[in-house]
């Protein structure tokens, strides 16, 4: 029996297994929320420098590490769309930039919520920050450009330039601790060194990682089920799609 | 359990207005993204069924 792989590759099918994943997704988000705070929260225990004050990196990390994946997967889709002119990868780029743009903005707020005590500044031209806000101006640049084209499958292209241009920015935020004398400090999970954080505190964060993780699959399955029904409104299989019930 | 009591664990240190504020802002974002989102599907599907339904079925 010979794999299809390209059953699901078709928006008609993408959008019924999408709609069949997301409640699924969307208990398991909800669930390892729930754990992740009440972690963070009430497990962890009180830091020996900040006291209190740390526990946004229970939000901030998380936020911060979703920012870049979510524009390298969206950068993936973009490449793919364009390299294979499938009309669903480019819908999935489309849906992915929205909540990175959400999370880039969320992890330069916690991240000033959380200099401010810790550093005394809001906000500092530090090589971290700067080049997360650079990223926070590609996705909105990204978002806008493709809302300017009115023609979908040109928006497509314009936008996978930007997102492909764009992703040499993930490195240079990922790196700037390590090449640049910055305020911001460096990483303390590695995936090759020992966590250099407090057990419990670190499982708070990668469970707080994981619930960001799957929330975002839920909000682009359903994103990118409303785009397909955006371009896909001619067709017939929407036409008889039955009430909201789908 | 760290916190003595609720006041204590307001305070959060001392440092509530940043930890709260922080945790404030991104339920607000994460919640309205999803109401967004679902809002959007909503009316969408409400348009499909809408210019599909024919008109002599009218609004009770």
């Amino acid at each position: 029996m010979a794999i299809n792989w390209f059953k699901y590759s078709s928006p008609a099918s993408f959008y019924t297994l999408a709609g069949k994943m997301i409640p699924y997704f969307s208990v398991v988000a909800s669930g390892l929320f729930l754990l992740g705070l009440y972690i963070s929260f009430f497990i962890a225990p009180t830091d020996s420098q900040q006291s209190e004050a740390y526990r946004i990196i229970f939000i901030h990390v998380p936020a911060a590490w979703m920012s870049m994946f979510l524009y390298l997967i969206m950068a993936i889709w973009a490449a793919i769309g364009l390299a294979f002119n499938t009309r669903l990868s480019a819908m999935i780029a489309t849906a992915i930039a929205p909540t990175g743009a959400m999370f880039t903005f969320l992890a330069l707020w916690t991240g000033a919520l959380w200099g401010k005590p810790m550093w005394g500044a809001w906000w500092v031209w530090d090589a971290r920050l700067t080049s997360e806000l650079i990223l926070l101006f590609l996705y909105i640049g990204f978002m806008s450009l493709q809302a300017a084209i009115n023609d979908p499958r040109r928006a497509d292209k314009a936008g996978a330039v930007i997102a492909l241009v764009g992703a040499v920015n993930i490195p240079i935020i990922y790196f700037s601790v390590k090449w640049w004398n910055t305020l911001h400090q460096g990483a303390s999970v590695s995936l090759t060194q020992s966590p250099k954080m407090a057990t419990t505190m670190l499982t708070g964060m990668l469970i707080m990682g994981l619930a960001c993780w799957i929330y975002s699959i839920v909000v682009i399955l359903i994103r990118t089920r409303a785009i397909i029904l955006e371009r896909e409104r001619h067709t017939v299989w929407v036409s008889e799609l039955q009430g909201s019930s789908q | 359990m760290n916190w003595t009591s609720w006041s204590d664990f307001i305070s959060m240190g001392g440092y509530g207005y940043y930890v709260w504020g922080s945790y404030l802002i991104s339920f607000i974002c994460i919640a309205g993204e999803i109401i967004l989102v679902s809002n959007r599907k909503r009316t969408l599907l409400k348009q499909i069924s809408l210019t599909k339904a024919p008109i002599k079925q009218e609004r009770k």
